[in-house]
């Protein structure tokens, strides 16, 4: 244990070592309602902005305003920055920032922090009159440090109290000024992002945080011993910097549609709120319904109508929206629904990761309703994956399922700036009368492909059905128009399949492993078998975007490994426990939809930890089941 | 917003349109239903006011009423049980330029679309929203419905429906924000069509409760009604319903001022006789559809806006 207590306004007789590294991960965490979260974002953007690969995730509690100085409430940012890209949060923690000890100890006890970790904790509560908060404090104390984390504390509250009379609002922008120190980072660029951060505030707001701020960079130059050097390496070509949800947005503006319509639900809502600021000035309209279902029936109504529409929601939404989603499909009407997944069943892990809503996008409807699903993997992803389901729902009149999630939602990572292009929007609506004779549902034979007419247009009057029907839209009364309309709408599905890339290998072609994810889980898989394959493991991963139709050419690929292994964020029965045997294993969602399309014997390496996958966990997962995968085969 | 060659070419002063230009295929409803006489008050309405067919849209929910679209040749959006309203919301949010209609029935409105309903009243949304309440589940054969009268057997209450029956207009007499409320039956053809002038004419959601009997399940409901006109209370206004060919039969009428809220309230709970007229009008309401209309942007301005926007965002 090495805790160093620093006494306020000391100075140091020496210039501060510097330690070089190639990445760190930081932390800085609060009780909600006290900034931690402002902060980690202007460090990220900062950093991003300097030139660092950066991955920034929320520490999120389920409550607004959970009690004060509680392990479980501890709200905050982590970011993971580096020399190189960043494409995952990464594993522990390296410098955290606690403004209590409470909150520290959730941390500690989550096992989130490097056994090194720097530590840098608000002392104000050593000397409280309070004897409990006190004695928690001693009590706190003494369990971080029996650990081997360097430990200093640090008079946050005291010192801005100086300018701020408010002790919850303040240590924030001083919190700021030590990773500004620490890491040396550009003042002024700090300073326009702070500017950036309250320009809805006043300028008087806006100098008292810069001089918060400005008192962390004093205090930390006055008093710590070292700095930490991450160099940068400034962009060479033009980059933007947001989060999953923001680029969600900005991809429904790129893709022209013109009307979101949705129900306040965790953690998807962020779309709309950043949507609610722009969008009318795009020309769209972004509704809050009455609820999940009235959303995605606004949607369809709107798509129906004129240009594709869609709803935003998570999983409790979803399962909401079912039935008209059904009509949907059956109505060939477009629709693009983006799910932001968070843990489940029921309400679940609200502000928590979790790729349990796989099959549910898939397959979660009475009756055959073919939809196309496609996941996004990384914030830029989600930006381009709403201009491609715009696309495909309305080239093929098809319900697109977006399945992004929490840590995609609040993950900021810098990315191209997208160079946008006019065929990405939604054309002007076309209302020249149909030709002659067009029937509504005038299937291509071949493709089940149809041109749809909209209202306006003469000609084309035509009443929509969720009742099976014919060519006419005429309700069905024989089962010979059943079975046809259902295939119609399922071979779209193969036809889009037919236009779609096998998923690039990462890796060697062949080996003794391959890793198979979806969604925001890339860049930690991708990161594993680096490691993996540093280790002489000859490990390979592939990520599908595409789930619904799957990519061609899964089969063949996965010929090439010994052994085939999905991994996910959702629930599977492990081998080896109670009960579980090869017969009755409940596997990962993606690995049930690979063993039944491929037949392939595909094994699954799944968690529920309410945080994104750690890439030294999916490592030693990559390498127990290499190390079988050979035993098996010797 | 939109691109459109050949409109102007058929401009509705070269058009003229008659009944058989609204007539979609032949209604299957059972002989007797009233939904044959909303069919053709709606028909007639629309030859009256010259819509244009493809401008008018028919969204309906589930059951025996919401078939009605299919017997317009119109379009029409013949959705989910207790759905239309959101759907129709979104026609309307969207494309602001066409006409909208909803056709619901009781389960449909009153009970599985309850949210929307009062919603929608709250929205104020201009489109005319129909009610055709014939006190039955009729489609999925005689279920109590919320407007079932109190003690009147069905398959799922045999012994007689247990609680008092739902009032649709107390219900969205009694909605923040409501624009427009009538009640008519639809044994007055007269009084129908009047009622459905009206509704169409509001600027804002016209809600418009069609008192109906199911020839099979609810046949004798208004019986004492149907053969005496003076068991039925015409609500009566110069700014209200009228129906001028009414005078003779029916002779009870009272004069209600349709802006008077408090005392449409009162009319709609009191249940001692039957009510038909305009309950309430007012043409000042917040109306969501004109609150919420985008500027028109072209896609290269979409482009220009994004770019800046990109720019907040830039590293």
């Amino acid at each position: 244990m090495t805790a160093v207590a620093t006494p306020a306004g000391s100075n140091l007789r020496h210039a501060p070592s510097v330690l070089k590294r190639p990445e760190h991960t930081i932390e800085i965490v609060s009780d909600s309602g006290e900034g931690a979260q402002k902060c980690g974002q202007i460090f990220g953007a900062v950093s991003a902005k300097m030139g660092n690969g950066v991955w920034t995730v929320e520490i999120i509690p389920a409550e607004i305003q959970p009690p004060p100085r509680t392990a479980e409430g501890a709200s905050g940012n982590r970011i993971r920055f580096g020399t190189g890209p960043i494409t995952n949060w990464g594993d522990e923690t390296n410098l955290v920032i606690a403004f209590n000890e409470q909150v520290l100890l959730g941390r500690h006890r989550l096992g989130a922090l490097a056994s090194d970790a720097i530590v840098l904790v608000e002392n104000s509560w050593a000397s409280s009159p309070n004897p409990d908060i006190k004695n928690a404090w001693d009590k706190a104390l003494a369990e971080l440090s029996a650990q081997s984390y360097r430990i200093i504390e640090v008079p946050m509250e005291q010192l801005c109290l100086t300018i701020d009379e408010n002790p919850k609002k303040g240590k924030n922008m001083f919190a700021l000024g030590l990773l500004a120190w620490i890491y040396d980072r550009s003042l002024e660029r700090i300073e326009e992002q702070i500017a950036y951060a309250f320009r809805k505030k006043s300028e008087e707001v806006y100098q008292r945080n810069v001089a918060l701020m400005r008192l962390g960079v004093e205090w930390a130059s006055a008093n710590l011993d070292f700095r930490i050097e991450v160099p940068t390496n400034p962009p060479t070509e033009a980059l933007v910097v947001m989060n999953g949800n923001e680029a969600l947005g900005m991809g429904a503006l790129a893709s022209g549609m013109e009307l979101c319509a949705m129900y306040p639900i965790t953690p998807a809502t962020s779309v709309s709120h950043y949507l609610a600021e722009v969008f009318s000035k795009f020309g769209g309209i972004l509704h809050q319904a009455e609820d999940e279902i009235a959303a995605v029936g606004v949607a369809i109504g709107a798509s129906y109508a004129g240009k594709v529409a869609f709803t935003i929601t998570s999983g409790p939404g979803l399962a909401l929206k079912t039935e008209f989603i059904g009509l949907a499909v059956m109505t060939e009407t477009p629709l693009v629904v983006i799910d932001v997944q968070r843990g489940g069943p029921s309400t679940g892990l609200p502000t928590k990761v979790e790729q349990s809503d796989l099959l549910a996008a898939l397959f979660a409807q009475p009756g055959d309703a073919p939809r196309v699903v496609i996941a996004p993997a990384t914030i830029e992803e989600c930006f381009h994956s709403v201009i491609t389901a715009r696309q495909i729902a309305e080239t093929f009149r098809a319900v697109v399922i977006i399945l992004s999630d929490a840590n995609l939602s609040t993950g900021v990572q810098p990315f191209p700036r997208p160079q946008l292009k006019k065929e990405w929007l939604a054309p002007d609506l076309d209302l020249s009368a149909v030709k002659e004779g067009q029937r509504p549902y005038e299937w291509n034979q071949r493709m089940g492909t149809s041109e749809r007419a909209i209202p306006g247009q003469p000609a084309g009057m035509f009443t929509v059905t969720g009742l099976s029907h014919d060519e006419r839209s005429k309700v069905a009364y024989d089962a010979g128009v059943h079975q046809r309309s259902t295939t119609m709408r399922s071979r779209k599905l193969a036809v889009l399949q037919q236009t779609l890339r096998p998923p690039t290998i990462y890796g060697d072609s062949d080996g003794d492993i391959l890793v198979v994810g979806w969604g925001s889980t890339k860049g930690a898989i991708e990161e594993a078998v680096d490691r993996a394959r540093a280790e002489g493991i000859r490990a390979s991963s592939v990520h599908l975007t595409f789930l619904s139709p799957l990519q061609p050419g899964l089969k063949e690929i996965f010929s090439r490994f010994r052994k085939v292994m999905t991994v996910e964020i959702n629930y599977s029965d492990q081998p080896g426990d109670p009960f579980i045997t090869e017969e009755n294993r409940r596997r990962g969602q993606l690995a049930m939809l690979l063993r039944a399309q491929t037949l392939c014997d595909v094994d699954c390496w799944t968690r529920v930890p309410a945080e994104p996958l750690r890439p030294g966990f999916i490592h030693n997962a990559v390498r127990d089941a290499a190390n079988k995968a050979n035993g098996e085969a010797q | 917003m939109t691109h459109c060659a050949i409109l102007p070419l058929l401009d509705d002063d070269d058009r003229e349109f008659g009944l058989g230009d609204y007539e979609g295929t032949v209604a299957r409803w059972c002989p007797g239903c009233g939904d044959h006489s909303v069919l053709t008050a709606v028909e007639k309405l629309l030859v009256a006011e010259q819509l244009k067919p493809e401008q008018t849209v028919f969204v309906s929910g589930i059951g025996c009423s919401s078939r009605f679209p299919h017997y317009l040749k119109t379009y029409g959006f013949h959705g989910l049980h207790g759905r239309a309203l959101p759907v129709a919301t979104g026609v309307k949010l969207h494309r602001p330029d066409l006409q909208v209609f909803v056709v619901m029935g009781d389960g449909d409105c009153c009970s599985i679309g309850a949210a929307h309903w009062i919603h929608a009243i709250r929205y104020n949304i201009r489109m005319v929203a129909l009610l055709l309440d014939n006190s039955i589940y009729g489609l999925t054969k005689k279920q109590t419905s919320p407007t079932t009268p109190q003690g009147f057997k069905t398959n799922t209450q045999p012994f007689g429906s247990f609680l008092p029956p739902l009032n649709p207009l107390s219900t969205t007499l009694g909605t923040t924000n409501v624009s427009f409320v009538a009640q008519t039956a639809e044994w007055i053809p007269a009084h129908l069509y009047a009622t459905l002038r009206a509704a169409y004419n509001h600027p804002g959601l016209a809600f418009v409760r069609i008192l109906q009997r199911c020839p099979m399940y609810t046949q004798s409901m208004y019986d004492e009604a149907v053969k005496k006109p003076d068991m039925i209370e015409l609500l009566i206004h110069d700014d209200g319903i009228v129906a001028p060919e009414l005078e003779k039969i029916y002779k009870n009428r009272s004069i209600h001022e349709p802006s008077d809220l408090d005392g449409a309230r009162r009319l709609a709970e009191d249940s001692s006789q039957i009510r038909l007229g305009l309950f309430y009008r007012n043409e000042n309401r917040a109306r969501y559809d004109l609150l919420r209309k985008p500027p028109t942007v072209t896609n290269s301005e979409r482009i220009s806006l994004l770019n800046e926007e990109l720019d907040h965002y830039a590293v």
